[in-house]
C-alpha cells in the first residue's frame, strides 16, 4: 500500500525521531509513505476568526499539493498539523463562500473542494491495517509495560475532526497499546492540556498543566507516557526537570512518541528510533523494561 | 472583584463585534461556569472564562481586552467541548486576542527566553506562539 505523507515543519528537526521510528514501523507493515515533493508549513494553529481568512491559505495549499499526486488520502504523524490540515479540509468542504474566496485569491492553483481526507497514522493503523493484523506482527511484545496513553487537546478536540468516535473518552491510543502488548493506563488528565504554546510565554502556567498530567499518569501507575505531538513531548519530556517542581513528589517519567513505541515493539532495531532526542529517563527504560527481539 | 458598572463605559457594539469575527452568540451564555471549571490556564486569573462571557455581555469592552485570560489560554478547546449552551468559547477567546493584536501589541517576548530552551523548543511552539500572541 502506498500513501501520501505530509511530515511538516517539526519533524524534520526537533522531532526527526517520530518521523524516522514511524517511517520505519510502516515499513515493516508494508506501507510506503511517500512525502509530497513539495509542501509547506500548516500554520501549526488553525485560525479561528471568520475575516482570517489568510491563515487558511497555507493548510489547503498543502492539500492542494496532495490532490495533485492524485492521491485520495494524507497521512500526517504530528498532533497539530493533523488537526490544522483536517479543519481546513473541512473548511473547504462546506463552507460554500469562503471556499470561494480562498480558492479565487489562489488563481494559480487549481480549485479545492476538500477532495482530499487527511489522516493520522493512528486512524490508518485503525482503519486500513487493524489491531489485529498489528498486534499479529508484533516481534517485542511490550508484555507488562504500563503505558499512559496521552491525547492532549488537538488529537480529539473539536469533535468533527476528532480521531476517534468518542472525543471525551478516546480508546484508539488505547486499542494501539493492547495491540502492542502493553497495558493502557486509564487515568484521567489523558485529554487534557499539556500547556502548548505557553511554554513561551508563560511558561509557569504550561509547567503546572504539564504536572497536572504527568502527576495524573503516575497517580495510576504508568511506567511510560506516549505522545503524537512534538510541543507535548516537549512540554511533557524534553523539559520535565522544570515541571517535577510543580507537582508534588512527582518524580521522572519516561516519554516516547508513539510511532517510537509502535517500531520497537514491530523489532525495528534500537538505532532506528531516534532516542537519543529522546529523554534520558526514556532511553533507559528502553534498555531495562523493553525485552530483546524475540527471534521467530 | 467589585465591578462598578458605569453606562458611559458600556459600548453596546462590542457584543456584536465579537459575534462577526467568532460567529458566536454570547448572549447565550447562562453563566454556569463549566468553561471555568475546564479550563487549565486560568487558574491565576481573576477574570475567568465565564466571567470574561459575562464582560463581553454587558459591553464592557476595556474590562474584556485588558484581561490577560485570553493571551494565557492555550486554545485547548475543553470550554468549547463542554458547554451546555454550544458556545465555542475557544473562537471568543480567539476574537479577544485578534482584537488586542490589531491594536499591534505583540503579547510574548521570546528575548527573555534561555538560549539552551531556545535550541531544543520544536518548530510548532514558535509558530503556534508568533501565531497567538504577536501582531
Ligand atoms: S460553559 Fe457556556 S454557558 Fe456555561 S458559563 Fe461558560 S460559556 Fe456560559
Ligand atoms: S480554550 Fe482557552 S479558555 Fe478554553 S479551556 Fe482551553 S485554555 Fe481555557
Amino acid at each position: 500500500m502506498k500513501i501520501a505523507y505530509y511530515p511538516g515543519c517539526t519533524l524534520k528537526t526537533r522531532a526527526k525521531n517520530l518521523e524516522d521510528a514511524a517511517l520505519a514501523a510502516l515499513r515493516v507493515l508494508g506501507i510506503a509513505a511517500v512525502e509530497l515533493p513539495r509542501w509547506n508549513c500548516c500554520g501549526a494553529v488553525y485560525s479561528l476568526t471568520d475575516d482570517d481568512l489568510i491563515h487558511q491559505v497555507a493548510p489547503v495549499r498543502d492539500l492542494i499539493r496532495v490532490k495533485e499526486q492524485g492521491a485520495e488520502t494524507v497521512m500526517t504523524l504530528c498532533s497539530m498539523c493533523y488537526n490544522t490540515l483536517a479543519r481546513a479540509n473541512r473548511l473547504m468542504r462546506e463552507d460554500e463562500e469562503k471556499r470561494h474566496t480562498l480558492n479565487t485569491f489562489m488563481d494559480e492553483e487549481p480549485d479545492y473542494h476538500g477532495e482530499v481526507e487527511v489522516h493520522h497514522l493512528l486512524t490508518l493503523l485503525r482503519d486500513r491495517i487493524g489491531w489485529k493484523t498489528l498486534a499479529a506482527k508484533v516481534r517485542r511484545p511490550l508484555t507488562g509495560l504500563k503505558v499512559a496513553p496521552y491525547y492532549g487537546c488537538t488529537l480529539v478536540r473539536p469533535r468533527p475532526v476528532s480521531i476517534d468516535p468518542r472525543p471525551d473518552q478516546p480508546t484508539i491510543l488505547d486499542d494501539f497499546l493492547r495491540a502492542l502488548g502493553a497495558e493502557p493506563v486509564d487515568y484521567p488528565a489523558r485529554i487534557e492540556c499539556c500547556g502548548a504554546y505557553n511554554i513561551l510565554s508563560e511558561p509557569d502556567a504550561a509547567h503546572r498543566a504539564s504536572a497536572n498530567v504527568l502527576a495524573s499518569a503516575e497517580r495510576h501507575g504508568a511506567e511510560l507516557v506516549i505522545t503524537s505531538c512534538p510541543l507535548c513531548e516537549y512540554n511533557l519530556g524534553t523539559c520535565q526537570n522544570q515541571v517535577l517542581p510543580h507537582g508534588e513528589g512527582l518524580r521522572p517519567l519516561p516519554t516516547l512518541y508513539f510511532s517510537q513505541l509502535l517500531a520497537l515493539a514491530l523489532g525495528v532495531g534500537n538505532e532506528e528510533l531516534g532516542l537519543e532526542l529522546s529523554p534520558a529517563s526514556s532511553l533507559k527504560l528502553v534498555a531495562e523494561r523493553i525485552s530483546p527481539i524475540h527471534q521467530a | 472583584m467589585t465591578l462598578f458598572i458605569d453606562d458611559r463605559r458600556i459600548d453596546c457594539d462590542f457584543k456584536e463585534k465579537i459575534r462577526e469575527l467568532s460567529g458566536q452568540n454570547v448572549a447565550l451564555c447562562m453563566q454556569c461556569g463549566t468553561c471555568t471549571a475546564s479550563c487549565p490556564m486560568s487558574a491565576d486569573t481573576e477574570v475567568v472564562p465565564r466571567k470574561l462571557m459575562q464582560l463581553i455581555q454587558l459591553g464592557l469592552r476595556e474590562e474584556v481586552l485588558e484581561a490577560p485570560l485570553a493571551w494565557v489560554c492555550a486554545s485547548c478547546h475543553t470550554c468549547m467541548a463542554r458547554c451546555p449552551r454550544g458556545i465555542d468559547i475557544t473562537r471568543v477567546m480567539e476574537a479577544v486576542r485578534q482584537l488586542g493584536l490589531r491594536e499591534n501589541v505583540d503579547h510574548v517576548n521570546l528575548s527573555a527566553l534561555p538560549a539552551e530552551q531556545l535550541r531544543d523548543l520544536p518548530q510548532i511552539a514558535f509558530v503556534s506562539c508568533f501565531r497567538k500572541l504577536t501582531a
